[in-house]
């Protein structure tokens, strides 16, 4: 076994602090969806526009980070032999106590899964999440720019349902990252120090 | 050192009389009205007397104001008759039907103790007498000049009791007196008919009764006595006695904003007039200032009429009046706040204070079902119909107070009754109690067909509400509509976040979260179960 130094200290900003902004926007977002009452509409709302302008300038500068670090290529689909051997590992494996069929390194860190999960996540949530969100924040200025025939509910509805499925994500997200581990919360621990202890084959 | 102290005494006193003129001038509003006008009406040798009826007042003033008669005869509170540019429609009090006493026809001597003039007892007013325009209603300043309620616009000259044979004696106006009083108007001379309108305190509007003679800051923040004062007109603006504002075609969006004089129309009668389109300042949440392009003003800042502790009708059911106690006298039954919920004369009635308004898309057209116009009775009868949309820029969300009852019409003809309520004829329904014969009554005199067959048909009436501006703490907050079953819950057309959803999206949403936290619940689990097996193996 080795101590690796896995996340940089700026990956480790960008994911938690966007762990934070998710979750306080997902909090707010289904409040000013109708779901429950928790701060009151007006402060949902205030605290909602806030935590998405953030959001939105750290990725832009996580973008920048994983474009000219080449982190980028981290993303790239693997194939799909080992996607079916991480799917076979999930179903199976683990429960037979099957060793991991994945080992990572510093440039290796996603598994087959979750270089998938990781990009649908970047390319296709977060972007209908902020497209839309920028177009229903800028909801009274359409007529200006040239959108007075556009009707809210299309962009309610893809925003809606980019944030469902960003609460999915978070769901599944939490369950293998929390307790996959070999160790207990290794991984959690990683994302904190930036270390990893990876088996030796692997390096 | 000496001189420091000096002046401080000298500025505390200066403090001290400035408050207590500060004081004073609040107090007497009659004479704050008095020391604008260059001319003492008590000092005038026209207005010495004695004068024998209200129309020897009028000549007298017409003595010395000309024009004052020409200027009355203009206006809709003189003809009591509005043409609609808008709609085209006949209105005026002369032509609509409403749903508290119905109509004016047939009913004259009665309705016009709201009139603006002298003798309107049938239809065969001369609508351009000049000594029958009545100065004195809304010029009087000592507050004893009152209309009496059946003399056709007429206060009585004689000692008369109100109501009838009730031993309560009302002792006819000092004409002398009041003419020599005679000022600006107060928000008494505007409310005697506005406060008291379909036939008492508080009933028609609900957003005008007699808690605005003197209103509480927490009633209305503008005409609050301790503070803003303002009077009708400091916002209703008059020229030439034409006074701004109208119910027949209000103003449902003014976005000329503040008005500057000469630039604009020189009404006030409009929120905006005054605040503008952007009212709310820097402190407040920058969305309110974006909500201004679909929300009326005062759909926030009315969050509810007859707050000044009267209440208002909401519900009167002509059909079932006429009834009387087991001892076969008049039946009248009253509330524990001694509101009349059933009157002998006019059916049942229901009254409510600080009442949550119906809110609606609203552009300022409003056609009415004027006499004789037919209607659709399978359902309940807007007797005014309100337009406006989501998607017309004209349109505001305003809020309404929305009349209900039930009252007579022709059941064959589809046409709402103009019942004959008020006379000493057989045929007055307060007379012979006889659905039957007040109605042809009413048909014959405005010579509208009768097919002898009536029933009672349920109508509703909107009414824009505009005054009782609340304290800004007050005002609605966003969750009153931003909720699932908030205040706009019926309001369509639009996709409002915190109310609206798109439900397939939801359940497929929370299929989603909740199928994903059950499967990795359930992974977890089996993973648990097959720890031992893994150990031991």
């Amino acid at each position: 076994m080795a101590r690796v130094r896995m996340y940089s200290r700026f990956l480790r900003l960008w994911h938690w602090l966007q762990a934070l902004l998710v979750i306080m926007l997902l909090l707010t977002g289904f409040e000013v969806h109708g779901s429950y009452r928790l701060f009151g509409f007006e402060h949902a709302v205030d605290y909602h526009r806030l935590a998405a302008w953030s959001l939105l300038g750290l990725w832009a500068l996580a973008w920048f980070w994983h474009l000219t670090t080449g982190e980028w290529k981290q993303y790239i689909p693997s194939p799909i032999d080992r996607v079916i051997a991480m799917l076979r590992y999930y179903g199976v494996g683990i429960f037979r106590g099957e060793p991991h069929p994945f080992h990572k390194d510093r440039w290796h860190r996603h598994n087959p899964l979750q270089r998938m999960a990781y990009l649908s996540l970047h390319v296709l949530i977060g972007p209908a999440i902020w497209i839309s969100g920028l177009a229903y924040i800028s909801y009274p200025y359409w007529a200006q720019f040239g959108l007075g025939g556009l009707s809210l509910t299309p962009v309610a509805l893809v925003h809606t349902a980019a944030a469902f499925l960003m609460l999915t994500f978070l769901v599944a997200h939490l369950y293998l990252a929390l307790t996959t581990s070999e160790a207990p919360f290794a991984y959690l621990k990683g994302m904190i120090s930036g270390y990893e202890e990876i088996s030796d084959e692997s390096r | 050192m000496v001189s420091s102290w000096t002046g401080t005494l000298f500025s505390l006193s200066l403090y001290l009389v400035a408050s207590i003129a500060a004081f004073f001038s609040l107090s007497g509003v009659a004479g704050a009205v008095q020391q604008t006008s260059t001319a003492d009406h008590s000092k005038f040798e026209q207005l010495r007397g004695p004068f024998e009826n209200g129309p020897a007042v009028t000549k007298a003033c017409l003595g010395c104001h000309t024009e004052a008669a020409k200027q009355l005869h203009k206006t809709t509170h003189w003809t009591w008759a509005f043409d609609n540019a808008l709609t085209g429609e006949k209105l005026g009090k002369k032509n609509v039907v409403n749903n508290f006493c119905v109509a004016t026809a047939t009913n004259w001597p009665r309705c016009t103790s709201c009139h603006i003039g002298y003798g309107w007892k049938d239809d065969k007013f001369d609508l351009t007498s000049e000594v029958n325009v009545d100065c004195l209603v809304c010029h009087d300043t000592t507050g004893t000049y009152k209309k009496f309620p059946t003399d056709a616009g007429h206060p009585n000259y004689e000692p008369k009791m109100w109501p009838p044979k009730s031993g309560k004696v009302r002792q006819p106006p000092d004409l002398v007196k009041v003419a020599q009083g005679v000022g600006k108007p107060g928000r008494s001379n505007c409310g005697a008919c506005h406060f008291y309108g379909g036939g008492g305190d508080g009933v028609k509007h609900g957003h005008l009764d007699s808690s605005m003679h003197n209103p509480k800051h927490a009633t209305d923040v503008h005409m609050d006595v301790d503070g803003l004062n303002f009077t009708c007109q400091t916002c209703h603006t008059t020229g030439g006695h034409q006074i701004s504002g109208s119910r027949y075609a209000p103003t449902a969006t003014d976005e000329k904003g503040i008005d500057i004089p000469g630039r604009t129309d020189d009404s006030r009668a409009s929120c905006e007039s005054c605040h503008g389109n952007t009212p709310h300042g820097v402190q407040a949440n920058a969305k309110l200032n974006q909500h201004t392009d679909k929300i009326a003003c005062v759909t926030c800042h009315v969050p509810e009429f007859a707050r000044g502790g009267r209440k208002t009708k909401m519900w009167w059911d002509w059909s079932t009046a006429g009834r009387k106690d087991q001892h076969g006298k008049p039946l009248v039954i009253k509330d524990a706040d001694g509101y009349d919920t059933y009157d002998f004369k006019k059916g049942d009635f229901r009254w409510e204070s600080n009442v949550v308004p119906e809110y609606r898309w609203f552009n300022g057209e409003v056609r009415h079902a004027t006499m004789g116009k037919k209607i659709d009775d399978s359902a309940v009868v807007p007797i005014n119909v309100t337009s406006g949309s989501y998607d017309d820029p004209k349109s505001r969300i305003w809020p309404f107070k929305v009349m209900r009852g039930r009252q007579p019409y022709d059941s064959e003809n589809k046409v709402l009754a103009v019942p004959h309520l008020f006379g000493k004829d057989g045929d007055a329904y307060w007379k012979s109690f006889d659905w039957g014969r007040a109605i042809k009554a009413g048909f014959d005199a405005t010579g509208q067909p009768f097919s002898g067959k009536f029933g009672f048909v349920e109508t509703e009436y909107a009414w824009p509400v505009t005054h009782m501006v609340a304290p800004k703490e007050q005002a609605l907050s966003c969750d009153a509509c931003h909720s699932r079953d908030g205040r706009l819950a019926k309001l369509g057309g639009f996709y409002m976040p915190g109310r609206d959803r798109l439900q397939w999206l939801d359940w497929l949403g929370w299929l989603a979260v909740f199928g994903t936290l059950g499967g990795v619940s359930l992974h977890g689990l089996l993973r648990l179960l097959t720890a031992g097996k893994r150990r031991s193996s």
